[in-house]
Order: C-alpha cells, then structure tokens, then sequence
C-alpha cells in the first residue's frame, strides 16, 4: 500500500463518517460543521484523482460560499436561546429503509458492473488540466460558460430581491 | 476506485435520508448539498478513465455553479418563510396565501 492510497482511504472514512454524523446530531449548527469536514474531505479526494482546479473550486466555493450562506441562514432562523436550534426526526423508519435499499442496489451495482479498465487507469499521464480548462473554458465550452454566469446573475438578483423586505414595505 | 463509489453510493443515500427525515429546512438543504457532491465525487471518478478528455471535470463544476444558485435562492425562500411563517418546518408550511 503506497502512501497515496492510505491518503485516499483516510480522505474517504472523513467523509462517510462526517456524512453519516449529520444525520445523528440533534444541533444544526453542528451538521453545518459537519457538513464543512465532508466537504473538505471530498476536495481531498478531487485533488488524488487529478482533478486539482475542482477541488480549488470545491473549497473556494463550498467552504468559503455556500456554508457561510447555509450558517447566516442557521442563525436567522434559530432564536439561538430557544429551542429552535435542536430539530427532531420524522418518518425514520420508512425513510431508513428507503435509503438502506437505494444504497444497496447502487453499491452492488458498483461492485458488479465493470465501468473502466484497469489499464487506462494504471498509467496516467502528468497533465497540465489547469490549461487544458483554461483553454477549452475559451473554445468549446464557451456556451455554457456565459448561460452559467447569465443563470449566476439572475439567481443573484433573484436571492436578493426574494429575502429583502422591500416589497413589505411598499404595502 | 470501486471503493470511492461506494463512498459516492453512501453519501447519496444519506443525503436522501437526511431531505426525508429532519424537521428543518436548512437540513433538507444541507442533504441537497451532499446529493450533489456525491454526484460530482462521480464525475470526477469516471473522468479519470480517458485521461487528457476533460467533460467529467467541466461537468462537476457547472453542478457546482448550479448548486450555489440553488442554495443561494433556497436559503432566500427559506428567510422569507421564516420570517412569515416564524417556523422553517417545511410541514407547517402548508399554504401559498394569507
């Protein structure tokens, strides 16, 4: 076992294990937290199978964007004194057995089924992927490039106008 | 390899169980999160099958981009329900008008 796959493996028990601990804290504040390690530890997957600017992006956006959007949100929602911040489970048995039963069939799924070969994935050659992104962002993705900073714009405009209190105002 | 999607498997379900069984709006946010990063854990596996093709990692980020909108509208109309309703249980939550 080469030092990279223990790295892998311990990337990978962060992440389950942060993931299912969401589901056991009683504080929501807490499962933000939690939801931050998960994060982490995925952008250190993204980093071992090469795909560096993902996970530049991963952190960039994730931990520094949305878990701060998601811990304002936590605190303008929650008295913090009151009870508020605790939240109690619903439909647990039905639900369990739902997810129990997709995640089974997706992981024999996985186990059964052969999606790569195990050749193409010995040998990977050093790539620079930063400017192969950087230039096909410019070339062939470029359509899509400017829907999504069109779909930001609007989604911004659109979160702004929806939690501002103008239009109460008005009435 | 297999083993990380097994991790993707799990993190799906649990995403899944956590939008189902937690009283909260921001959770099932939060379990909407952890859906999509499994799907992008995904992305990013299989990408690495055809080396020197970039469509898996061009994929994942537009996923992230279209879950930061998500989450950034979400959170809003979780605000203003709050602010309305004065609860963020989405069951209590049961009409559009005064």
């Amino acid at each position: 076992m080469s030092i990279l796959s223990i790295t892998l493996y311990g990337f990978e028990a962060l992440a389950g294990l942060s993931a299912v601990g969401i589901l056991f804290v009683k504080n929501v504040f807490h499962a933000a937290l939690l939801l931050i390690v998960c994060l982490l530890a995925l952008a250190g997957i993204f980093v071992l199978y090469n795909a560096e600017f993902i996970a530049v992006t991963q952190i960039l956006i994730y931990a520094g964007g949305v878990l701060v959007l998601i811990i304002f949100g936590v605190m303008l929602t929650s008295r913090i004194t009151g009870r508020q911040l605790f939240i109690e489970n619903q439909y647990v048995f039905g639900a369990s057995f739902i997810s129990l039963f997709l995640a089974t069939l997706l992981i024999m799924l996985f186990s059964e089924q052969k999606f790569y070969q195990e050749a193409s994935t010995a040998e990977v050659p050093p790539h620079n992927s930063i400017n192969q992104i950087g230039i096909s962002m410019m070339s062939d993705y470029a359509l899509v490039f400017e829907v999504s900073g069109i779909l930001l714009l609007a989604a911004l405009l659109g979160a702004a106008v929806t939690a501002s209190s103008f239009n109460i105002k008005k009435q | 390899m297999e083993h990380t999607l097994i991790l993707s498997a799990i993190l799906f379900s649990t995403g899944l169980l956590t939008i189902i069984i937690k009283r909260n709006a921001i959770m099932v946010l939060m379990g909407i999160e952890l859906m999509l990063n499994a799907a992008n854990l995904n992305l990013i596996v299989f990408n690495r099958n055809s080396p020197g093709v970039l469509s898996g990692q061009f994929f994942s980020l537009f996923v992230i981009v279209v879950a930061v909108c998500e989450a950034a509208v979400g959170l809003a109309i979780v605000l203003r329900v709050y602010q309305y309703y004065q609860t963020a249980v989405p069951n209590e939550v049961n009409e559009l008008k005064e």
